[in-house]
């Protein structure tokens, strides 16, 4: 367990885009100041204690026309997985066809994130 | 040579252009799509981050997800889609438009039409525009183009970047650099302020610790064969302070500072083109000043949602079935004018009593701002805007009850911002 | 005699070397033409304003103003043989004092001693006639309705055709460092450690002509660069003049002046600074102001905001004043083509010219071909041709039909045509077709040419150079080095949530 932490966060909540000051203690209890709305608190919770973001990348495919097609994750993943799912996407390298919306890589480091094509390629 | 006849063409099948055919073709008129690239969907195929489609799809999307969903219905209508064409020539006379077209496959196509949409898009502002000093090395790209050759071809231009403008595609462009492993020393603003959106600086920057300049600007690039380095010099009070100019050692410079609308076309058809929009001016159904010729996007304006983009495009869509049918009256159109701190408002025209879109631009940051809707002198109605900023459309639906006639021609609308 | 030797090497193919070559290609000599850039005209001659001057500008006495008049009278017959685009749009030097009204005077005088075809002095009247644009303060001014505008790249790279159609051998990438001078053959040695050998060589280097004539023990002479920013604007621009308009000259140069591009575009410049550096292409904002108030003040309507790009070159100046031509008395068969500035390109026909009978003198044997073929095929430019001929041309070649550059209106099978010419650059293409050229300079095309390039060369696409040497345009795949590795395993933060 570390100490107490403290961060500066912009909040992403609404567009009011608060600047959070968030501590937390024991890496659990964590007080948020500077929110002018209670979206403030969970959002400095999240962004401090487990911060997570989709992310969006292009693997590679054996087509000549289109030699990559992109992908996303289908829900935010936590942000120190997101280059070692990176890494992973980069060795990939996929078969059309290809349908916008099938999953490359399911259930993802046992985060329940998925991640799925976004743009069909034929055959 | 072939020539075809449409009631209606549509040029440019990006968003705009699908959800325009789209509207066209469920009014049950023959409507022809025709493009240069090799797909349809245009720019949204290179922009696979997501964020698109929470208005339109009620869904967050990436880009080429909303172009797939939109392209599904452009083909299961039937519209007829001409790829890799390229429309050279757009001429209007005696009610007939005619587009000269050219593809590998059909060779010159003459299309004929009554009814022609303008959905060309935009190009993006490049050094040239902005005069940045310095050498002409290679490694001097648009965020746009850099965008592409990542994200289409998997190429990526350089390692150590420096990008200037902090509008939405470049800080979009300052992660996926950073995702693919290269290394984004910096973005350098002109402006005090970002130009875009505070949930990008946020994942786009700070995730990655990139050093946003703001009040600076790229004084000189150096590099005889590829990018050396920039001087990065502060303004204050809105004049460079060299003396303060600081260096950063880098071989790519992305630019990212504006788009501008694509119209060169519009202007060979005689369109009459807005200073303040850079695209044609339109009256209230968005037809341009060649009767019959209509405009929505970003070839009209440049937006920043493409759900907006879709949204303008419908309803222009829905002009021109109104003006196949011969529905679109002669009623008589006020004037829309830029007040107090607004940049522009499209359309440029409005009718008494009937529904409108505006869409406008500020050029003043505030908190909370309110729009003024002005005439004959007077305020006819108000509205609370928050979080008012260039960056972000104005984009509100005037009522037509609070928009009655005038006496006589109808008073000329102000839309201002305080 | 040894087979392979050259009877002339030519140093330097920019618009002066790519001449002279042309010229002696007519001859049975074994020719060749050596550039130290990837391409032909990637020196001074690329930024070259593409004026066809009158010849009014310079003393009747000068070495400069004859061959500015006998070279401006060669242009419509290179035009017909060539094909490379030139109009005769006429000169006009426009006056906006009586001060100025004198010095019009005598440029006036210069002309008609120096024999200028058809050159008036016009009153403020007929001046704004000729040409309505122009800021109504003029007072009147000078009209020299022989002046004309041309790519100069085109023209340089259709010389080059032309002279490599009738045998000459052309050498890129070739940056004479050394040469030795034995029984009467040079031995010219390259920074690839090439070799050829000449009989007779030309020094027409440009910016360099200083540093390749100490290289042969030639004369010693400096070339100072006089460094000249231009700005070009988009097409259908509000201040395109009908003629090429100047200030009333100054003693270092003839002034900002505005000039309609003979492709529809529009320059103004070019400023003239003298620089150290040769390599310096330099622009700074500060010339912008300058340039564009000297420009405005002629032309009003003028804008900013059309400027599509600006670029920067130097005049390889010298002094005295006059071009350098002659045989040189210091390096056996060595001729001096040095300090060529304005008019250089005016001049470089009758230079060639020149320079052909200048080798006589020096005793090379010039036999006319029988052979020699004066024409080259003429380019097809689709943005030129009627919807009917653009369609018969897809026909012949589909690539015709498919448009690469939608500003210039430039289509694959030109692109294609001049890759197998030998323009695999970025800025190769560009000069030849005018692919990357137009408004958005470059931001849709140039990925698809350099696929193109790519393909039609069968290099990796990563190999690609916007113009030779480093100029890399791109540095990796996904994922490049120095990231995108993954954190060793991420560390096993328990999370407890509030």
């Amino acid at each position: 367990m570390t100490a107490a932490t403290e961060q500066e966060i912009i909040c992403l909540g609404c567009p009011n885009g608060c600047h959070l000051h968030c501590t937390s203690k024991k890496g659990h209890a964590v007080d948020v100041t500077g929110n002018k709305c209670d979206r403030g608190v969970d959002y400095g919770r999240e962004e401090l204690l487990d911060p997570k973001r989709v992310v969006t990348a292009v693997v590679k495919t054996t087509s000549s026309e289109l030699p990559y097609v992109p992908v996303r994750t289908t829900a935010p993943l936590v942000k120190p997985l997101i280059p070692e799912l990176l890494h992973e996407l980069y060795q990939q390298h996929v078969t059309p066809p290809i349908r916008s919306g099938n999953p490359l890589i399911e259930n993802f480091r046992n985060t329940g994130v998925n991640v799925i094509f976004t743009r069909s390629i034929a055959e | 040579m072939r020539e075809l006849e449409y009631e209606a063409i549509v040029i440019g099948a990006g968003a705009a252009g699908m959800a325009a055919a789209l509207r066209i073709a469920e009014g049950g008129f023959r409507v022809a799509l025709v493009d240069r690239e090799d797909h349809l969907g245009g720019i949204l195929m290179q922009c696979i981050h997501n964020g698109f489609g929470l208005h339109w799809f009620k869904q967050e999307l990436t880009g080429p997800e909303f172009a797939e969903r939109l392209a599904e219905k452009v083909v299961a209508a039937g519209i007829d889609i001409f790829l890799n064409t390229t429309v050279m020539d757009f001429s209007v006379s005696n009610g007939v438009k005619t587009l000269i077209a050219c593809n590998s496959e059909q060779g010159v196509i003459q299309f004929n039409a009554r009814a022609v949409v303008l959905a060309m898009g935009c190009r993006e502002r490049n050094r040239g525009n902005i005069g940045i000093p310095g050498t002409r090395p290679a490694g001097i790209f648009t965020a746009g183009l850099a965008q592409r050759l990542i994200n289409v071809d998997g190429y990526v231009p350089g390692k150590r970047v420096v990008i200037i403008g902090s509008g939405d595609i470049g800080l979009i462009m300052a992660r996926r650099l950073s995702w693919v492993g290269a290394k984004v020393l910096a973005v350098v603003e002109i402006l005090p302020h970002p130009s875009g959106i505070t949930r990008n600086i946020v994942q786009c920057l700070h995730d990655f610790n990139i050093p946003l300049y703001l009040s600076h600007i790229v004084s000189r690039i150096e590099g005889k064969d590829r990018v050396e380095a920039v001087t990065i010099t502060p303004l204050e009070g809105g004049t460079p302070e060299h003396s303060k100019s600081f260096r950063i050692e880098c071989d790519t410079v992305l630019l990212s500072v504006g788009l501008i609308p694509e119209n060169e076309l519009s202007k060979k058809a005689g369109v009459t083109i807005g200073h303040d929009t850079g695209g044609p001016k339109v009256d209230a159904h968005l037809m341009t000043s060649a009767e019959g010729v209509f405009a929505c996007g970003n070839v009209l304006h440049v937006h920043d949602l493409v759900d907006f983009v879709a949204d303008e495009s419908t309803r222009c869509g829905g002009y021109v079935v109104d003006y196949l049918r011969d529905q679109i009256g002669e009623e008589k159109q006020g004037a829309v004018t830029a007040g107090a701190n607004v940049r522009y408002v499209v359309p440029h025209r409005y009718v008494p009593g009937r529904d409108t879109h505006f869409s406008l631009r500020s050029i003043i940051v505030k908190d909370r701002g309110t729009l003024l809707i002005k005439r004959q002198g007077a305020v006819i109605k108000k509205k609370t805007v928050q979080h008012v900023k260039p960056a972000e459309m104005i984009y509100f639906k005037m009522r037509g009850s609070d928009l009655p006639a005038t006496e006589g021609d109808p008073a000329p609308l102000e839309i201002a911002l305080e | 005699m040894k087979k392979d030797v050259f009877d002339v090497a030519i140093i330097g193919a920019g618009a002066v070397g790519a001449s002279i070559l042309r010229r002696l290609s007519a001859y049975d000599l074994k020719l060749a033409l050596l550039e130290k850039c990837t391409d032909v005209c990637f020196g001074v001659s690329k930024a070259n304003s593409g004026i066809i001057h009158a010849g009014f500008h310079h003393p009747v006495t000068s070495l400069k103003a004859r061959l500015e008049i006998r070279g401006n009278l060669m242009f419509d017959q290179l035009q017909h043989e060539l094909g490379f685009p030139f109009k005769r749009v006429g000169i006009i030097v426009a006056a906006f004092s009586y001060e100025e009204m004198k010095t019009v005077e005598q440029l006036y005088e210069q002309g008609v001693a120096n024999g200028v075809p058809l050159i008036e002095v016009c009153g403020r009247e007929r001046l704004l006639m000729l040409e309505p644009k122009l800021n109504p303060d003029t007072v009147g001014g000078l009209y020299a309705p022989t002046g004309g505008i041309i790519e100069p790249y085109r023209y340089v790279f259709a010389l080059v055709e032309s002279a490599k159609q009738n045998g000459a051998e052309v050498k890129t990438d070739f940056e004479v460092v050394s040469a030795k001078h034995n029984d009467n053959v040079y031995t010219i040695t390259s920074s690839r450690k090439e070799k050829i050998q000449a009989r007779h060589v030309i020094n027409s280097a440009g910016l360099f002509a200083d540093e390749v004539s100490a290289i042969f023990g030639g004369e010693v002479f400096t070339i100072t660069p006089r460094k000249g920013e231009e700005y070009l604007l988009e097409r259908n621009a509000a201040g395109f003049p009908n003629h090429v308009i100047f200030p009333v000259p100054s003693r270092v140069s003839k002034g900002i002046l505005v000039i309609p591009t003979v492709e529809g575009t529009m320059m103004v410049g070019p400023t003239a600074i003298e620089v150290n550096d040769k390599d310096d292409s330099e622009t700074s904002s500060d010339n912008l102001d300058k340039v564009f108030a000297q420009a405005m003040y002629m032309i009003p309507v003028i804008s900013k905001r059309e400027i599509i790009t600006s670029f920067a070159g130097s005049r390889a100046t010298m002094p005295g004043n006059d071009f350098y031509i002659g045989i040189s008395k210091s390096a056996p068969h060595f001729i001096q083509v040095a300090g060529i500035q304005s008019p250089g390109l005016t001049a470089s026909p009758a230079i060639g010219e020149y320079v052909k009978d200048l080798l006589k003198q020096d005793g090379l044997r010039l036999t006319e071909k029988t052979d020699y073929e004066p024409f080259i095929p003429h380019e097809t430019c689709v943005r030129e041709l009627s919807p009917a001929a653009l369609d018969e041309k897809v026909k012949e070649d589909p690539l015709y039909g498919h448009m690469v550059c939608r500003c210039e209106s430039v289509s694959e099978a030109e692109i294609v045509e001049a890759i197998r010419k030998g323009h695999t650059t970025l800025d190769g293409i560009k000069f030849y077709t005018r692919a990357g050229m137009g408004r958005c300079q470059g931001g849709f095309c140039s990925y698809r040419v350099m696929k193109i390039i790519a393909r039609e060369t069968g290099r990796p696409i990563e190999e690609i150079t916007k113009r030779g040497g480093g100029s890399r345009l791109l540095l990796g795949k996904i994922p490049v080095e120095s990231g995108a590795r993954p954190s060793p395993k991420p560390k096993k933060k328990s999370v407890k949530y509030a």
